[in-house]
Order: structure tokens, then C-alpha cells, then sequence
């Protein structure tokens, strides 16, 4: 019995991990970033690693930067950790389904959501023999550990990488477009891909980059709500 | 270091505070044992591919259209991606055929 769950945990790892390889590229190299960033401004490893760890946020984590160099305002850092966030809120809402049952592991997954995670987990089947539970957690798992591990390596040797590592991280651009491509071989997945695309530019031009995230999420709810009875195809049936 | 280490754990921990608040809200909205409205499930389904094309999109946020190179490098390595993702749909195949041609524009073509 034991032998047979290692056995299924491996064999998890070894559907998952192919998987993560474009994040572990992406985020070792945004990691060494941050960590070579919080360095050049005072803060060490032991600050940079405790920030990805327990924070895990990604873009946030640098936007934090500039809160860790002015005057100390808690208050200031939660609002707009979870502004700079809310998109979070759009990938629980659509992974309440593959979340549902998972038992103890559901809430280190729903802990460690982000944005490749999210992309990943929504896209990817487990493969035939490899339970649902085991391919989401080793997702999970390995991608936040990408994350820790760059801002490992950015603190602490940060000033001797001498590769010129310039357009690296191209990598994460690449994986949405990849699995925006995989989205789109389910036809009636098109409507709502080109709907998040037109309000993301929308936004993009209107709001300008720094800006963007919020209204484009608005105008995608709006518009899938306002097109709801085009584009839910379960209410023709009546698959309700 | 401009704040003392206790204030930049209160730090860590608010931005970590805001941050899993956008995690959580969701499944506390709405529990496994309870079923969410039919509104919900559809979003559930219509967002992935949604948010999926918004994302490619804020990665290219800070790409300037209006000066050179005007996201030439980005639309050709997003081109390559697609065309290698048709042809193999190998997805490590076309992330890494991308990227590699992408800091081959940045670094020697377009530098």
C-alpha cells in the first residue's frame, strides 16, 4: 500500500515536472532579480528568501521593494498587495472544481496560487494512472520552490553571474502563449481567449502599463457577464 | 536597509496578508460542500482561457510600439512559439525554441 503511493507520487513528479520547466526558467531568472535587487537596497538574503516564502507574490514582491525603502506603512502594503493581486481572485473562482476533495493538500495549493501555477493547473490533464491531488501538488510544489530557490541564488551570488541573461525571462510570455494556444484548441474556449486579449489591450492603451491589471480584470468580468447568454454554452443545453 | 527588521517582518507579513486574502476569498465565498451559482461555474470555465490572453498581453506591457524596434523581437519570438506550438506541440519545444530566439533578437539583432 505505502509502496504503491510513492510509486503514484513519482510517477506525478515525473508528469509534472517537463511541465514546469519554462517556470523554473522564468522564475529562477525574475528570482535572482529580486534577490539581487533587495540586496543592492540593504536587504540580505535571510530578508529576501523570508519575503518569497511567506509573501510568495511575485510582481508584488517588487512593488514591495519600494515600501521596504520609504516610511514604514503596514496599512499601505496590505491594500495594495491585494490590488496588485485581485487577479488571484479570478483563478480561485476558476479552480473551486479541480480544488474541490483534494483533503489536507488544498490549502498549501490554494497558498501558493499564482500566476503559472494558475495557467498550468487550469490548462494540463494529469496523464492516465496519476491522481488529480498528486499532479496540482507537485505543480505547486516545484514552481514555488523555483521561485525561492532564485531569490536564494540573487542574494547570495548575485554579483558573479556574468552571463548575459537578457530576454530569459521571455520564457513566462512564452508559456502563456502556449497554453493560451491550448485553451484555444477547444473551440468553445475562443470567445472568452479573445475577449481576455482585446480587454487586456483596451486596458493597455486606456490605463497605461503600470495601471492595467485592475481595469482590464473589470472590463473581462463585464463583458463574459454581459455575453453570458451568448457564450455559456451549458444553459443551450441545459446542462445546468 | 531603511526600516528596522521588526518593521520589515510587519512588512512581509502585510504583503503576505493582502496576498493570501486574493487567494483565499474565492474558496471561502464559496465552500466545497456547498454548490456555487450556476454564474459562478461559468466564469469558472470562461476565465481560464480569458485571463490566459490577458496575461500574454501584460507581458508585453512595457513593450514601446511607437519607437524602434516597435515589439519587433516580441511579435517574432511569439510568432516562432505559435508556429513551433502548431507544428509539434511540444510545449517545451516551442518555450524554449521562443525564448532562445528572443535573446538572440534583444541581445544581437535589435541591440
Amino acid at each position: 500500500m505505502e509502496e504503491t503511493k510513492t510509486r503514484g507520487c513519482r510517477a506525478a513528479l515525473r508528469a509534472a515536472f517537463p511541465a514546469t520547466i519554462p517556470v523554473l526558467t522564468g522564475f529562477l531568472c525574475l528570482g535572482v532579480a529580486y534577490g539581487v535587487l533587495m540586496e543592492s537596497k540593504g536587504y540580505g538574503p535571510e530578508w529576501s528568501v523570508l519575503m518569497s516564502a511567506v509573501a510568495f507574490g511575485g510582481s508584488m514582491q517588487f512593488v514591495a521593494i519600494t515600501l521596504l525603502t520609504t516610511a514604514f506603512d503596514p496599512v499601505q502594503a496590505f491594500l495594495l498587495s491585494v490590488m496588485v493581486n485581485a487577479r488571484h481572485m479570478f483563478y480561485g473562482l476558476s479552480l473551486l472544481d479541480k480544488y474541490k476533495g483534494l483533503g489536507k493538500a488544498r490549502p498549501f495549493l490554494i497558498y501558493v496560487l499564482c500566476d503559472e501555477t494558475f495557467s498550468l493547473v487550469s490548462t494540463l490533464e494529469p496523464p492516465e494512472g496519476v491522481a488529480r491531488r498528486d499532479f496540482y501538488l507537485w505543480i505547486s510544489l516545484l514552481d514555488y520552490l523555483y521561485w525561492i530557490t532564485g531569490t536564494a541564488l540573487g542574494g547570495l551570488l548575485g554579483n558573479f553571474i556574468t552571463f548575459d541573461t537578457t530576454g530569459l525571462d521571455f520564457a513566462l510570455t512564452a508559456l502563456f502563449v502556449v497554453l493560451f494556444l491550448e485553451q484555444w484548441r477547444k473551440p468553445e474556449n475562443r470567445p472568452a481567449g479573445v475577449i481576455g486579449i482585446l480587454c487586456a489591450a483596451v486596458s493597455l492603451a486606456v490605463f497605461r502599463a503600470d495601471n492595467m491589471v485592475i481595469p482590464a480584470m473589470v472590463l473581462v468580468l463585464a463583458v463574459l457577464l454581459g455575453g453570458r447568454r451568448r457564450l455559456d454554452r451549458s444553459r443551450e443545453e441545459g446542462d445546468l | 536597509m531603511t526600516l528596522t527588521p521588526f518593521q520589515t517582518l510587519v512588512i512581509i507579513l502585510a504583503v503576505a496578508a493582502g496576498t493570501q486574502l486574493t487567494r483565499w476569498l474565492p474558496f471561502w465565498l464559496f465552500p466545497e460542500k456547498k454548490r456555487p451559482p450556476t454564474v459562478v461555474t461559468y466564469l469558472g470555465r470562461a476565465l481560464p482561457p480569458a485571463m490566459m490572453g490577458l496575461l500574454v498581453v501584460y507581458c508585453l506591457k512595457s513593450v514601446s510600439w511607437l519607437s524602434a524596434p516597435h515589439g519587433a523581437p516580441e511579435l517574432i519570438a511569439i510568432a516562432a512559439v505559435a508556429a513551433l506550438h502548431m507544428w509539434r506541440r511540444n510545449v517545451l519545444l516551442s518555450i524554449a525554441g521562443g525564448t532562445v530566439l528572443y535573446m538572440v533578437l534583444v541581445q544581437a539583432v535589435f541591440a
